[in-house]
């Protein structure tokens, strides 16, 4: 695990397999689609409408996917002290909003023609909006605070209270939906699922899985560059001083 | 120890209570937020009883949360901080005794003041003392999770509204079981499970509060 943790080497390395993992998620993604959105068949009850599941199910998926491995990134960032583990988690935030949004905004979409409003006040579209605002949270104290290493120690914290709560929300807001809304208006026997629809359904949660990582890899790129680039800034700035400085002496 | 820790209890309420301006001003807003929902909605006296408990949990909520800056910004201001974290006494026990002194100086007067809302929001009769039990139970986690918000916030410009931000999610289970926990409460159906998990979810916002408020003083005073 150390020997990934250089930055530099990490830059190395990751730049090698950035490009292999957006090869694999395109191609998977096309696949995953075009079976679930063409080749896939219609669904006897819902017709095509059932079709968002090949986006709204891995995007919710990865929704709760991002949140945890950036409470696992600040755990390990909190507890080795490593700027590595910061950053992925830092760099999984937006990405996990994105997701959250993408799962909000289609199960919206399929809402509209199955329960004839884009919003009720379902359980899961609930929790999932409070996610939501603990992404937003998150990512609020990262821009809030100025300085780097406190703002991966707070932001830590934020995650991990926010990690252990998030059962916690989730059970009590499904408790909440079940009192006052007895009759659902979802329909049951989901479970089963034929393996026509099945597999398309795992290549687009594999293909949404790697997406995440591939984005995750560039992201964390990009927060090294960005502060090598400050780290020279201020190079550039402390030599200028002390040139002016030994002028002024002089 | 355990002066240092009464101590710290007594001086937060003491100043909470004697400058006036904190606790009063708190129940002020309470009242004026709950006000303002007759005002929104319409005063048909059928659909304020319905909402009636909503409504004072979620203004009690709020009026919490406007007060939660004050738990360590004036502390670490003049320094007083920096030497509660160098007093024998563990930073863990002292948050505890702030958060303490916060909720006696918010949701006491909160809880004293809310029959008269009851009765402005024209609330059922039966409801009056199980909102209050489970306002005695719940608003304890408001406070504690407040604590870590604050502790969260207290080094940093614009901490208020990121504190809401941060916060006021994680008192959506609050909300939920103590709303919930008065329904069945009055109807007295379906046992009394909410208002079991909202005593639950006060001590499990014991049992995490110590620990990631120190660790968050600690950080804001490096």
């Amino acid at each position: 695990m150390h020997k990934f943790a250089n930055p530099a080497r990490f830059l190395r390395i990751s730049r090698m397999i950035t490009p292999w993992f957006f090869i694999l998620t395109a191609v998977l993604l096309v696949v995953g689609l075009y079976w679930g959105l063409f080749i896939a068949p219609e669904d006897y009850q819902m017709g095509s409408a059932y079709r968002i599941i090949f986006v709204h199910v891995p995007a919710s998926y990865m929704s709760m996917f991002c949140y945890g491995f950036m409470a696992v990134a600040s755990l390990v960032g909190i507890i080795w002290k490593h700027p590595l583990a910061d950053q992925s988690a830092r760099a999984a935030a937006p990405i996990g909003a994105v997701f959250t949004a993408l799962a909000l905004f289609t199960g919206s979409l399929w809402g509209k023609p199955m329960w004839g409003t884009y919003w009720i006040w379902d359980a899961r579209l609930t929790s999932e909006l409070v996610l939501l605002f603990l992404y937003f949270g998150y990512m609020a104290v990262w821009e809030a605070v100025d300085d780097r290493v406190k703002a991966a120690r707070i932001a830590a914290i934020v995650a991990m209270v926010g990690a252990v709560n998030i059962p916690i929300i989730k059970f009590s807001v499904d408790w909440w939906n079940t009192l006052h809304q007895p009759a659902s208006i979802m329909k049951s026997g989901g479970a089963s699922i034929h393996p026509d629809m099945l597999w398309p359904l795992l290549i687009s949660i594999l293909a949404f899985n790697l997406y995440f990582v591939t984005v995750v890899l560039w992201r964390i790129q990009s927060l090294i560059l960005r502060r090598q680039i400050r780290g020279l800034q201020m190079r550039i700035v402390e030599g200028r001083q002390n040139v002016e400085g030994q002028n002024h002496h002089g | 120890m355990k002066n240092i820790f009464f101590a710290i209890f007594k001086r937060d309420v003491h100043i909470g209570w004697s400058q006036g301006s904190t606790s009063s001003m708190v129940v002020a807003f309470f009242i004026i937020v709950v006000t303002l929902f007759p005002l929104g909605i319409g005063p048909e006296q059928n659909m304020l009883a319905r909402i009636a408990v909503g409504v004072i949990w979620v203004a009690a909520l709020l009026a919490c949360l406007l007060s939660l800056d004050r738990i360590f910004q004036a502390d670490f201001e003049d320094g007083s901080l920096d030497q509660y974290a160098l007093s024998p006494l563990p930073l863990e026990l002292i948050v505890l005794a702030k958060a303490l002194a916060h909720w006696v100086t918010t949701s006491v007067p909160l809880i004293i003041i809310t029959p008269l809302l009851g009765i402005l929001m024209n609330m059922d009769d039966d409801a009056f003392m199980p909102l209050i039990y489970t306002m005695l139970i719940g608003t304890p986690a408001l406070s504690l999770i407040g604590t870590i918000g604050s502790s969260l916030t207290v080094s940093l410009r614009r901490g208020g509204v990121l504190l809401s931000l941060l916060i006021l999610p994680l008192y959506v289970p609050v909300l939920i079981f103590g709303v919930m926990s008065v329904d069945t409460l009055i109807l007295d159906m379906g046992g009394n499970a909410p208002f079991l998990f909202l005593g639950a979810f006060t001590l499990f916002s014991l049992a995490i509060t110590p620990w990631a408020s120190a660790a968050a003083i600690r950080l804001a005073l490096d």
